[in-house]
Formats: C-alpha cells, sequence, structure tokens
C-alpha cells in the first residue's frame, strides 16, 4: 500500500489532517526527516502560520529543496493553506520573501488585492467555482475535485492568496468580499488548494477519498 | 455584505453532560454532548463551540474525553474554551482535536498569554472569549468565570487590545442576554464588531431565527453562536429520542412548554431566515447527512 508522508514542520496542529488520512484509508506517518519523505509514495505539505516562519522552519529542517526533488520525481504531491503559499515562488507577508519556488508567482494579502473596509483575515465556508465555468475541464480530468459540484462549500482561514503567474494553472476561483483569487492550484503530480479539505465536512473529506483513489493508482491529477 | 456567515451551535459542557443555564448560571442537563453535536453536524453548523462551563481541573479529562471522540468523527471546525490558563492548557486540547481554543479569565489576568498562545499556535487557533454586562452608567465591562467576576476593564478597550496581542477572533457574549430568548445584544456587538478588523462572533440571547437576521444586519456580526433556541430544536425534531438522552433532566423538555422567550428551530431554519433576508451562508450542507 502507498506510504503518504505528512510532512512536520512545526507549523500547526496536524491533528485534521491525520483524521482525514485515516478516514480516506490512507497509510499515513508524520515525518520531519527528509529520507523518510523521499521514500514515500505521496506526500501532504499542510500548515497554518506566517510564510517567513514557515520557509525557515522547512529550512532548519532541510525540507525545501527534498520537497522540490519529491515533486519533480512526478509522485502525487498535496500543499494545503499555507503550504499552498509555500509554492508560489515568493510572498509580500512582512516583505518580500521566497517560497520553495514551484510555481511561478506570488502571495498577496486580501488588502492588497483590493482595498477597502472588510475583515481579513477571512474566517469561515465560503463556495470554490472553475474559472470561466468550464465544469467539464473540471470533472473530465483526474482531479481530486473530481466528484465536486462547482460553488461547493470549502472551510477557509486565510489573510493571504496565491497569484499564479500563470493562469493555466488556476483549477478553482473563489470570490470574498468582491475579490476573485485561486483557491487551488493543479498541474500534473500536484495538488494544492487554499482551503481545508479536512475541515470541509464530507465533501471535504472526498477531496481526501479521491485522492487516495489517485495514489493508490499511482497515476497524476490531470 | 459579501461574505457568508457561519452558524456556530455553543455546547456548554459540565463534566459528561451538555447542560444549559441563563445567564450562564443554573446549569440544567441537556443530555449526551456528543448526540447534539452529530446532529448538528449533520444539519449544518459551520463549526462548533465547546465550552467547560465548570473548569475544574477535576473535570478536565472529560472534556478531553468529549473533545477526542468528536474530532475523529466532525470535520469542521472545534473551538473548545473553559479554564484554559497555560500554553501547555492550550496544547492539551489541541493534542485532544480542537482546531481553536478560546481564553477569557487566563488572558485578562495575563494578556500576554494571547501574544503568547498566538505565536506558538498562530493566531487563526486564538480565540478570545469576552463576557460582557453593561453597567448603569451605560458602559459594557468584561467578566470572568461565567460573568461572576467584574474585571472594571471596559469591553472595546479590551476587544481592540486582544486584536493588537494577536487574537484570531472574538467570542462575545452578552451575559445580560445569555440564555434569556430576548434577542442579541446588537448594540454591544456592533460597537465591537465595528472598531475591529478580524471577525466577530456575537453570542447571547437569540430566541427566534429573526434575532439572528437583525445581529448580522444591524449589529454587523461576522458569524453568531446559539446554544438554546438550537438544543431546544433538536430536542422537539422527530430524530430525538428520550431514551438515547435519558441522562438528561429533561422534565421541561418533556412537556415541551417552558421554553420561554426561545422558539425552538433548527439550523435549516435559521439558514433559509438568513437567506431570505439577502444575507449570505453554506447552504448545500444536506449532503453532510449519513456523513462518515
Amino acid at each position: 500500500m502507498a506510504k503518504v508522508a505528512i510532512i512536520d514542520y512545526e507549523m500547526g496542529n496536524l491533528f485534521s489532517v491525520e483524521r482525514a488520512c485515516e478516514h480516506a484509508g490512507l497509510d499515513y506517518f508524520v515525518t520531519s526527516d527528509k529520507k523518510a519523505l523521499l521514500a514515500s509514495d505521496a506526500a501532504i505539505l499542510p500548515g497554518v502560520g506566517a510564510f517567513c516562519d514557515a520557509m525557515a522552519s522547512l529550512n532548519k529542517f532541510d525540507l525545501v529543496s527534498p520537497i522540490r526533488e519529491f515533486i519533480a520525481s512526478g509522485k502525487p504531491f498535496v500543499g494545503i493553506c499555507l503550504g499552498m503559499q509555500l509554492l508560489m515562488s515568493e510572498s509580500e507577508e512582512f516583505g518580500a520573501h521566497e517560497g520553495i519556488g514551484i510555481f511561478k508567482g506570488g502571495v498577496k494579502k486580501f488588502t492588497t488585492l483590493k482595498t477597502g473596509n472588510y475583515k481579513v483575515p477571512q474566517v469561515g465556508w465560503n463556495s470554490i467555482y472553475p474559472p470561466g465555468g468550464e465544469i467539464g475541464l473540471w470533472r473530465g480530468g483526474r482531479s481530486p475535485l473530481k466528484s465536486i459540484s462547482a460553488g461547493e462549500y470549502m472551510y477557509f482561514v486565510h489573510s493571504f492568496c496565491c497569484v499564479p503567474d500563470d493562469e493555466s494553472l488556476i483549477h478553482t476561483l473563489t470570490k470574498y468580499e468582491d475579490v476573485e483569487y485561486c483557491s487551488s492550484v493543479s498541474a500534473g503530480n500536484v495538488f494544492a488548494c487554499q482551503y481545508h479539505p479536512e475541515k470541509s465536512g464530507v465533501r471535504g473529506l472526498e477531496i481526501y477519498r479521491q485522492w487516495a483513489n489517485i495514489i493508490n493508482a499511482g497515476g497524476q491529477n490531470e | 455584505m459579501a461574505k457568508n456567515i457561519r452558524i456556530i451551535p455553543r455546547l456548554d459542557i459540565k463534566g459528561p453532560n451538555l447542560v444549559k443555564g441563563i445567564h450562564l448560571e443554573g446549569l440544567r442537563v441537556l443530555g449526551n454532548p456528543e448526540k447534539f453535536a452529530r446532529y448538528y453536524y449533520e444539519n449544518g453548523a459551520d463549526e462548533l463551540i465547546y465550552i467547560d462551563v465548570v473548569a475544574s481541573l477535576y473535570n478536565r479529562n472529560s472534556l478531553h474525553d468529549i473533545i477526542s471522540k468528536a474530532a475523529r468523527e466532525i470535520f469542521i471546525p472545534l473551538t473548545v474554551g473553559g479554564g484554559l490558563r497555560t500554553i501547555d492548557d492550550i496544547k492539551e486540547v489541541l493534542r485532544c482535536g480542537a482546531d481553536k481554543v478560546s481564553i477569557n479569565t487566563a488572558a485578562i489576568k495575563n494578556p500576554g498569554l494571547i501574544k503568547e498562545a498566538a505565536l506558538k499556535f498562530g493566531s487563526s487557533t486564538i480565540v478570545v472569549t469576552i463576557e460582557a454586562i453593561k453597567s448603569s452608567d451605560g458602559r459594557y465591562y468584561a467578566y470572568t468565570d461565567n460573568g461572576r467576576e467584574h474585571t472594571g476593564v471596559e469591553v472595546l478597550e479590551w476587544a481592540k487590545k486582544a486584536e493588537e496581542l494577536g487574537a484570531g477572533e472574538i467570542l462575545l457574549t452578552s451575559v445580560d442576554r445569555e440564555g434569556t430568548g430576548s434577542g442579541y445584544d446588537i448594540e454591544l456587538v456592533k460597537m465591537v464588531a465595528q472598531a475591529v478588523a478580524i471577525p466577530v462572533i456575537a453570542s447571547g440571547g437569540p430566541g427566534k431565527p429573526e434575532d439572528i437576521v437583525g445581529v448580522i444586519k444591524d449589529g454587523r456580526a461576522d458569524a453568531v453562536a446559539a446554544a438554546s433556541i438550537l438544543h431546544y430544536g433538536y430536542v422537539v425534531s422527530d430524530g430525538f429520542s428520550m431514551e438515547k438522552h435519558g441522562e438528561g433532566n429533561l422534565e421541561f423538555i418533556k412537556n415541551r412548554k417552558t421554553f420561554g422567550l426561545i422558539k425552538p428551530s433548527s439550523l435549516g431554519e435559521i439558514k433559509s431566515a438568513l437567506t431570505a433576508n439577502s444575507i449570505m451562508c453554506r447552504q448545500d450542507f444536506a449532503s453532510t447527512k449519513g456523513a462518515a
């Protein structure tokens, strides 16, 4: 059975990610060790907190290059919340910071994308939908979102958003206070989402289940 | 308002039981919190809040058991509070599966705890609870220990300070309205919700779905917590059986006449009222039924 590494770099509580993996029947383990990561068949990069602290922590565990190597190997990889943002090339959070750099683009604060008097962070449920309303494109491929309908609600907690240079990476969009932003990206073996599927009820668990199917089939997202 | 408003059942816990009081006092046992939590999860709750209302160290283990169990089968955010005094207390409930913690008494006594906890666990994990009582001079003051201890701290000042120290959200309870069914204290909620940039969860007082609409429209609440209205709503629902919930002191439930101002309502009824008033909220929740 495929072994799934949940990467622990001391950024947040992994409890719900573990429970969701368990629920999806995944054979997971939690690790901070690069060798263990590289030896696994699939990996999850979770995380909540500040971008710069997270990069410092990944560097402390010497995980940045191994994550790049893991992704380059073509094995299924998922980034969640801060774990999605870290895959971008840079963030403007409290000054400019370099990310893991899987995707070219930035991580920008809501208030940079649209000024105005509204609450940041976004805390709560919001809809995800495919760009251009092309539900067929979304459902046709082997996406972890395969069985999720356009407009489905997921749980978000964030102040910053990913802005990939290549818009074709955008898998779903979400709108908060009239700011439309990229809420998940999908490219080959990498799927990453700003929302927390593990806190998004039955539909969120369904994403884990679909991802488990992809892993067990040894395949790619699309 | 271009965002979805969260409806959050609040479960007050004493020992192994779900309880409910008025003005945070006179607690009545309603039954097994697990059953209520499960019902709310399956019927569209956006999050759950658990508060250990006795919060003595002797009872802490039963709270941990309740949270550990819930976290295994309920996949929405769980906030846990009541008697958390130290970083280690917080760590312990997070380890049991809480996604967020709420702190009140300890934060007022030592505001540095908010900062320390926010740095350690992330702001989004830290909810500061404010128990507000309106004084005869018209000002709102923060209380601790379930509305029993006066602190002399003004609510608005304290809310701003909590935000500055790194709180991710504020759970704002009107002790005056709590458990009464007379509606939220809209003046209180509006005062705080407009003054801080972090989300404010209004708590205390809803007796009918219209009260919830009101605190969102007029009070600018970002989320609402509700207890009696939902608990009684479950109790009068078809799915509720006395046998399954036998631990409770349910005489008043049996005759189903003593809800006072409270009109028992379901999450679905509340969300329908929101939608009818053009308030956005998560809708497609029926699918949660039959969940793991």
